[in-house]
């Protein structure tokens, strides 16, 4: 049984075991490397991508469980927010060893998807599933609000 | 549970739930851990598309991006006719930001344009790319990189410099004097105009300067300009392209993980590799020095394979060690001297008339868990040996490597990428990542390229930790409340022992085992200390600030209890130490001032103030923290950083707000507990780091400096936790002498 996925608005037929994390499909099937691996156990958010435009751990994602459904990558954002985090990330240098990175840019742009202008509360709430080592939070925060300023103006 | 965390938890659940419905598979909260493991035992890999090798090929691992010569004046830059400046940097890019720093020194020297500055990664050459801070040997550690390159990549950016300007004055007939360089354009007055492309061809032609002037500070372009020299890793971070050693794709490339020893010291026995091999897209189940690797077309498959695999292992002697047992033997050695370090030329204990306060420290072994779990790729053909990693000591994983392949230095090619974090991990002194792949693509033949990858949690059980440590402080105050005594021993294993680095323990004293207490910046000639350092089967290794991850801790506690003993402010107790080091005493004054010390604060919230000099560099913080219920919140903290001229502020910035995160998650719940010979904690749900809404606001203050450079990377760890740890025992909290502070139970977790 093949599994149909739609991975950055592309069709494709997985034949292969549909119990395979989604992660390692996206990464070692599809060949898109922007997604990480982290953890195995949705602790870290590195592998984070959208599945039906809202946030999944692809780590813990048996590919069967995405058959049939939108799933974006870092490297298939397009979207207004997704741009607007995307700058601000650049413009206020959030990155440092820059691992988590794609997995903090998927749950910020989720968040600003369903909330234009998200308090320090939502920012937690939506951020809290992504560890970062080098602990880049700060920056993190300002440029989510950055983000919501730029998509606002 | 932290109700975010739990939160998140309960996201993740729901939303695999709601996925998983159309499958019906929606019956009960399985955790992942089990679903996971089940969805393991249903299924058979049915085969494993791997990339073609033509789009693998076409995926090589580079650099940021690298221009061609043809002006290339030394090792470190090249001026391409396409107008693009390439600088090769010498150090690791972990994330501390150096790409950049190196970047911005040869850019300043040669007037060049920014945006067309592109950066690669040096080859393993420790003649060209030797740390000068301390070498012989091609490595970035000791926070060292822009400090023992400051010279050198501005001297290499100046020669190219002078060498366009010698070929546009001889091509235009002009004074070399007379012509202007900015932003990759030599301009002169005539009206002449060539941008550094157009003249590169030329100036490859002119005969290097020996001593190309450098610049005076008063004429520097990015040295110590805000935000003039944005990252140059920021953009591919940011859209998934950076290449990670996880990401790099060739053409067969096969994945093995490891069936690491389960206990440290466990000895290998004897395994069946019957279910292993039956796991589809599992090639090789093999023998290697470290355990049996099981090589697969995937990591999942890899994973898969392991998770079928049985090993026999002897661990007879192993699973003795457990670190509750050692913590209580490291306290009985603690209260006996032991091998001096530095001996007492002051006052003597006859003199403590005053308070005297005994402590006992202990600190927790501690694992790096970078956010890339450790890899390494290699490659043998054509008789020579290729690995792709983060090659964070190329020497020593170039020779380490050579020798496991069996093959001379020069028949091995190292490919350093940039790595996810290492805060230390991938400076090791047996290169176990490197080593590990070369005996696995060794043990397959050579067949293809194989990459080793561990998992989270064979990243955590490791080993390689920061060592246990506990201290024994005896210190005493004389009749008008100066220190009169100050009896201090360590007890920790030795980081060099055993080592390339071995050579470095003088008289029994590994330096980094008392760096930090050992020249202290305070003038304390009353201290007296010894070292003990007991051998284990767990090896040690140097983890973000090394020594003085726990050193800062014990002095700036130590000299705090002992300013409140004497009934003086912490700042001018420990100003009236600091006659003999001004720039401790200006980054304390600093913070203090910044910070607003001594001001009215909102009931349950108080001030702690620490100061501590690393590779140094300076750094004093003072942490805001509350105090409810007995948990403890870090709301605020205040950085005072003196690292000489600030090369690139805002990088300077971004490593003090993240060595305040780093060490603060440290402080909360770094803890490695060895159950049974193995570590207890193995991946992020144990293993806990700080995560966004745990981080403090920080504000950073630099000092403005003419001083030769020093690090950034890790100075800014020692001394956040004392700061806290001040700040909680003003509050009425406890003096915490035992980290982390989960252990006390003064973290909502």
């Amino acid at each position: 049984m093949s599994v149909t996925l739609i991975i950055n608005g592309t069709r494709r037929e997985y034949e292969g075991d549909p119990n395979t994390p989604l992660l390692w499909v996206i990464r070692e099937d599809v060949g898109l490397t922007g997604t990480k691996y982290g953890c195995g156990i949705a602790q870290c958010g590195a592998c984070t991508v959208h599945v039906d435009g809202r946030p999944l751990r692809s780590c813990s994602a048996p590919v069967s469980a995405v058959a049939d459904r939108p799933v974006t990558t870092i490297e298939g954002l397009s979207s207004r927010a997704a741009k607007a985090v995307q700058k601000a990330w650049v413009d206020l240098d959030v990155v440092q060893c820059g691992y988590c990175q794609s997995g903090q840019i998927m749950s910020a742009t989720a968040l600003l998807e369903q909330k234009p202008k998200p308090s320090d509360t939502d920012i937690d709430h939506a951020m809290a599933g992504n560890i970062c080592r080098c602990a880049t939070y700060q920056r993190i925060r300002a440029a989510i609000h950055a983000a919501s300023a730029q998509l606002a103006g | 549970m932290h109700p975010l965390i739990s939160g998140f938890h309960a996201d993740e659940q729901r939303r695999m739930l709601e996925l998983l419905g159309d499958l019906q598979w929606s019956a009960p909260l399985l955790s992942r851990r089990v679903f996971l493991q089940s969805a393991a035992a249903t299924g058979l890999l049915l085969g494993f598309g791997w990339l073609t090798p033509s789009s693998a090929e076409a995926a090589l691992p580079g650099a940021e991006g690298a221009a061609a010569g043809p002006l290339a004046p030394n090792a470190f830059v090249r001026v391409g006719s396409d107008n693009l400046v390439t600088v090769i940097c010498k150090h690791h890019e972990m994330g501390q930001g150096n790409t950049t720093g190196l970047a911005s020194l040869v850019a300043d020297e040669l007037d060049a344009d920014w945006a067309l500055v592109r950066t690669e990664y040096a080859p393993s050459d420790v003649k060209l790319y030797n740390n000068l801070n301390f070498g012989p040997l091609q490595g970035t550690g000791g926070s060292s990189a822009i400090a023992n390159s400051f010279l050198q990549y501005r001297g290499a950016g100046a020669t190219a410099r002078a060498m366009l300007i010698a070929a546009a004055a001889e091509t235009w007939q002009v004074p070399a004097s007379e012509i202007r360089t900015s932003k990759n354009t030599l301009t002169h007055a005539s009206g002449r105009r060539a941008t550094y492309g157009e003249m590169a061809v030329a100036a490859s032609k002119q005969a290097p300067p020996a001593n190309p002037p450098l610049k005076s500070p008063a004429q520097y372009t990015f040295i110590g300009k805000d935000r003039s020299a944005p990252r140059v890793d920021s953009p591919s971070k940011c859209n998934g392209t950076a290449m990670y050693t996880a990401d790099v794709k060739l053409p067969g490339l096969l994945t093995a993980v490891i069936a690491w020893p389960p206990s440290f010291g466990a000895k290998f026995v004897s395994f069946d590799a019957t279910e292993a091999k039956k796991v589809q897209g599992v090639t090789d189940v093999v023998e290697v020095p470290e355990g049996v690797a099981v090589v697969a077309t995937g990591t999942w498959a890899a994973m898969q394979g392991r998770r079928a695999l049985k090993v026999q292992w002897d661990e007879s002697t192993s699973k003795a060690l457990d670190s509750d047992a050692l913590l209580a033997d490291y306290r009985a050695r603690a209260a006996q001297p032991g091998t001096p370090f530095t001996k007492p030329t002051g006052a003597s204990a006859a003199n403590a008339t005053g308070k005297t306060i005994v402590a006992v420290y202990e600190f927790p072994f501690l694992a790096h868990a970078s956010m890339e779990p450790m890899n390494c790729v290699a490659w043998l053909h054509d008789g020579i040996l290729e690995t792709w990693s983060g090659h964070q000591f190329p020497s020593f994983d170039h020779m380490f490597a050579a020798k496991a392949a069996g093959l001379p230095m020069e028949k091995v090619k190292l490919n350093t990428l940039v790595s996810g974090g290492s805060f230390g991990r991938r400076a090791n002194s047996w290169s176990d990542f490197t080593v590990a792949a070369v005996n696995v693509a060794k043990a397959i033949g050579g067949r293809a390229p194989v990459r080793v990858q561990f998992t989270r949690e064979d990243d955590t059980g490791a080993g390689l930790y920061r060592p246990m440590f506990v201290h024994a402080v005896k210190a005493g105050l004389d009749s008008k409340g100066n220190i009169a005594v100050w009896e201090h021993t360590i007890v920790g294993q030795s980081i060099m022992a055993g080592g390339p680095m071995a050579m470095m323990i003088k008289d029994g004293i590994d330096p980094t085992s008392v760096e930090g207490v050992d020249k202290s910046v305070y003038n304390l000639p009353m201290l007296a200390g010894s070292l003990h350092s007991p051998v284990l089967s767990v090896r040690p290794l140097w983890w973000r600030s090394v020594g003085n991850t726990h050193t800062a801790y014990v002095m700036e506690t130590m000299i705090d209890e002992l300013a409140a003993a004497a009934g003086r402010d912490p700042v001018a107790f420990r100003l009236a130490l600091l006659e003999k080091s001004p720039r401790a005493a200006g980054v304390l004054k600093l913070a203090a001032e910044k910070a607003g010390w001594g001001r009215p604060l909102r009931p349950g919230v108080a001030q702690g103030i620490a100061v501590h000099e690393s590779f140094g560099s300076f750094v004093a913080q003072v942490a805001e923290v509350s105090l409810r219920k007995g948990k403890v919140k870090v709301e605020r903290v205040v950085c005072a950083v003196d690292c000489g001229v600030p090369v690139n502020p805002d990088v300077i910035r971004a490593q003090m707000e993240g060595c305040i995160g780093f060490a603060l998650g440290a402080m909360y719940y770094g803890e490695i507990e060895i159950k049974d010979g193995r570590a207890a904690q193995r991946n992020f749900d144990t293993y806990r780091s700080l995560r966004i809404h745990e981080m403090p606001r920080v504000e950073v203050h630099i000092v403005a400096s003419n001083e030769k450079p020093s690090g950034v990377g890790e100075p800014g760890v020692p001394p956040l936790a004392p700061a806290v740890a001040n700040a909680v025992a003003k509050l009425g909290g406890p003096r915490v002498r035992r980290l982390p502070l989960t252990r006390a139970g003064m973290v909502e977790v």
